[in-house]
């Protein structure tokens, strides 16, 4: 027992870690799945932070309240960005989403409430590892069930082809819009999480890099089901660890992981098992993400 | 008020570079090459090595970064590129391809340079003051704004007057009629790529010697940009990215002198988002109308 | 009258691709539309299924105007569509395009399913297994859409507007890449389907699947209705002859 504690002790943070980054990684599925290549989590991820860690600074709300008022934060703000920005398409309405996470991070590192460029320190660390793997469970759970369901299938035929999926009485702005603003709220309630283990949060943990890591997870892991994101969110959090002997050639490794899995398993990792369904998708044409 | 306009021309100047062949690789594959700042600074590395290992002169050290960073171009193609092609994936694939190609590279970069900033051997970059009326202006930057302009040019020739243009043009409009027209589709390709990188590098070359400092991570700020120019320019036009890098050059020296220093990437950001949403076909662009 | 057009009109870039056309489609009619090569028909119903919003003019779905609405509500009211060249979800298997189909007419079921229990009949997923028996492709239910021949995949679109229980079925170039034997199970389809009290308008290249089809014929040249009337009248017209002389034969 004293063996597993101290296991759990020494790599308490990379557990946290790995569980927040996998609800990340849930949080850009669910618009991944709807066909909707989107940027901006990194930013509804900072909201979540930010707003939790201020308001349990200043007005010493209770954390659960916290953490829920940075993913209500987040998910008003993505119901009129959704509106606006859905007009878009493809490679577009990811660049807009992106330059949207620049605005919130340019104004985070404006604004004095949030600490500008230094941001807040000595955010208390309330975060508990069962907080994490209770919120990914719960997610996750959803999330398959809903995959399964109308709302799962009106999803899969957006992504497949818009204009038939309208034609089946799929009222697809609004399945969009709900893809984009429960993904929104979920980034921020890992946000939320994410602020009280690390202790201090700055713009810059949510940037470009950010939001291009999470969408990493995503789709190295695969976008068929919801194992896919959670699976790549471990492994591409867990890999750094375990290159730490080869730390200098560790970005060389993840790179040529990353460019093996996007020309050889085009669905993820998570289809490795499948790899026959896989080749025949491929050959319809079918086989890739957005 | 004239040293800004001439900043603001100078630094449009090196987007424009950037941004037009970034543009290149999007106008004729629908790629968003998210390595194309690292071949930037690859180009001022490359220089570097020139200069600071072979011994050689800085006016020789600019065309080897130049054939260098296009030749890298074509590999990274063949890496990341082209495997996706044949199979006829989304860009998004492509997007992460050259992401994962960056994340190598620049570690590869790191190795041998570390992450830090460094600056070129004494007295081996070229360096002098021109005088003009009241103002003291740095005479490189001159001499980069006139480099580039004459590169453009070269460019809108190269596109609109020659064979290769032609077959660029046609690999734009319709990979598969080009095909069909017997047009060596991989060729055009590879010269395309060669031109976007060559001109990505030399870039950051310039902007290498303007400031006589580079770093494996100088090329990040210029992606998000690249973005701006490209959007606000019309997606794949090169005449709209120019146009939309020396407005960009403008408005971003124009708000250094009103906004705060932290909010100096706001403008690009800002004017991003807003020319999306008000006119997401750009400036030059033409909306591709949806059909059924 | 079921589905009307009252001069309606649309333009793209001042071509008048469709222009003023009037059409009047009784319930449970069997309604086609021809013309040569672009005259609009195939902008006309994409300005009926509300794929495209319409210049001037409106349509009328049971007397109610529905000009302005989206393609989604238009399937909650009965009209659903086939399209030119095809368009499944090509990467969900042949039974999932069906249900799919079917969305209009099914209530979200997410909070049903948080809970687990064991399953029982559904009545939406034997109607949609009954829809893939009637075309034909009930053993390839598990199949992926993409992996269908074409004609297969021609016979699965119309499975798929049949799940809405449509009252209007707008076929669009239903036969085209169908050989004779299919194209004449196709037939045999839309007459069953008329039969039953659906009411399709059907959009043809093959002018003889068409004349052997429908009740009424209308003839689009540029974007006008040129001739409308039973297939008898039609052929018999001096402004359809023109129409297509030198293009196709009315026969």
């Amino acid at each position: 027992m004293d063996a597993i504690a101290d296991f759990l002790a020494t790599y308490s943070t990379t557990f946290a870690i790995v569980g927040i980054n996998a609800l990340l990684a849930l949080s850009v599925w669910l618009t991944l799945y709807a066909g909707q290549l989107t940027l901006g989590n990194a930013a509804f991820m900072a909201i979540g932070a930010y707003t939790s860690a201020l308001l349990g600074r200043h007005l010493g709300a209770p954390f659960p309240l916290a953490l829920a008022a940075g993913a209500v934060a987040a998910a008003a703000l993505a119901a009129p960005l959704g509106l606006t920005v859905f007009r878009l398409r493809g490679v577009y309405l990811a660049i807009a989403t992106l330059a949207f996470g620049e605005v919130v991070r340019v104004i985070l590192l404006a604004t004095p409430i949030t600490g500008r460029g230094q941001g807040l320190n000595g955010i208390p660390p309330k975060t508990e590892l069962w907080h994490i793997y209770l919120s990914l469970a719960v997610v996750a759970y959803v999330l398959w069930r809903v995959q399964g369901s109308i709302a799962g299938r009106a999803w899969a035929a957006i992504r497949e082809d818009e204009v038939a999926a309208a034609s089946q009485g799929i009222a697809v702005r609004r399945y969009k819009l709900a893809a984009f603003v429960l993904g929104a709220l979920l980034a921020a309630w890992a946000g939320g999480l994410s602020a009280h283990v690390t202790f201090s949060i700055d713009p810059n943990d949510f940037a470009f890099t950010k939001a291009v890591q999470i969408l990493v997870f995503a789709v190295v892991g695969g976008i068929p089901n919801v194992l896919g994101p959670v699976l790549g969110a471990t492994v591409f959090t867990a890999l750094p660890e375990l290159l730490r002997p080869f730390k200098d050639y560790r970005d060389i490794f993840q790179g040529a992981i990353l460019l093996a899995v996007i020309i050889y398993l085009p669905r993820g990792i998570v289809t490795l098992a499948e790899l026959r369904k896989t080749r025949r998708l491929a050959e319809i044409g079918a086989a890739d993400v957005a | 008020m004239f040293e800004q306009l001439y900043n603001a021309i100078f630094i449009g100047s090196i987007y424009a570079l950037f941004a037009v062949g970034f543009a290149l690789v999007f106008s004729v594959l629908d790629i968003l090459n998210l390595a194309h700042p690292t071949v930037f600074m690859l180009g001022a590395f490359a220089a570097l090595f020139a200069i600071a290992t072979l011994g050689l002169p800085w006016w020789l050290a600019v065309p080897i970064a130049f054939v260098a960073t296009g030749l890298f171009g074509i590999l990274l193609d063949r890496i990341a590129f082209a495997p996706l092609r044949r199979r006829g994936a989304p860009p998004l694939s492509a997007m992460i391809s050259s992401l994962a190609v960056t994340l190598a590279v620049v570690r590869v970069v790191e190795l041998r340079y570390g992450g830090d900033f460094i600056t070129f051997p004494a007295g081996t970059v070229p360096s002098f003051l021109i005088h003009v009326g009241g103002a003291t202006l740095e005479g490189v930057r001159l001499a980069i704004i006139g480099l580039s302009i004459a590169l453009m040019l070269v460019l809108t020739y190269l596109v609109r007057g020659t064979a290769l243009g032609r077959e660029i043009r046609a690999l734009a409009e319709n990979p598969r009629a080009a095909r069909i027209l017997g047009i060596d589709v991989e060729r055009a390709i590879a010269a395309t790529f060669f031109i976007s990188s060559g001109l990505g590098g030399l870039a950051g070359v310039l902007l290498a010697f303007a400031y006589n400092s580079l770093d494996s991570r100088m090329g990040l700020p210029l992606e998000l940009r690249a973005f701006t120019v490209m959007v606000v320019g019309g997606m794949g036009s090169l005449p709209g990215a120019v146009i939309g890098a020396y407005l960009l050059g403008l408005g971003e020296v124009a708000s250094l002198v009103y906004l705060p220093a932290e909010l100096r990437d706001a403008f690009a950001f800002g004017l991003l988002f807003l020319v999306l949403i008000a006119r997401p076909q750009g400036l030059l662009g033409q909306r591709p109308a949806d059909r059924i | 009258m079921l589905l009307e057009t009252r001069q309606l009109s649309r333009t793209f870039g001042g071509v008048h691709a469709v222009d003023r056309v009037d059409l009047a489609v009784a319930a449970g009619q069997a309604f086609g539309l021809i013309g040569p090569n672009g005259a609009g028909k195939t902008t006309l119903i994409n300005l009926i299924s509300g794929h495209l919003r319409a210049d001037g003019g409106s349509v009328l779905l049971d007397g109610a105007t529905v000009t302005r609405l989206a393609p989604h509500e238009l399937t909650a009211r009965g009209i659903a569509r086939t399209f030119q060249g095809v368009r499944l979800f090509k990467g969900l298997t042949v039974f999932d395009n069906v249900l799919v189909g079917r969305h209009a007419r099914l209530r979200s079921d997410v909070v049903r399913r948080l809970v687990p229990r064991r399953s029982r009949a559904d009545p939406d997923r034997e109607r949609a297994m009954g829809l893939l028996e009637r075309v034909g492709l009930r053993r390839r239910a598990g199949a992926l859409a993409g992996e269908l021949a074409y004609g297969d995949q021609r016979r699965l679109e119309i499975a798929r507007a049949l799940a809405s229980e449509p009252r209007v079925l707008i076929l669009d170039e239903p036969a085209a890449g169908m050989n004779p034997s299919e194209s004449g199970r196709l037939r045999e389809l839309m007459r069953a389907l008329v039969a039953e009290g659906i009411t399709i308008v059907l959009i043809e290249h093959d002018v003889g699947l068409v004349m052997g089809t429908c009740e009424r014929v209308a003839v689009l040249n540029f974007g006008r209705k040129i001739a409308e009337g039973s297939p008898a009248e039609v052929r018999a017209s001096a402004a359809v002859r023109e129409a297509y002389l030198g293009a196709e034969d009315v026969a």
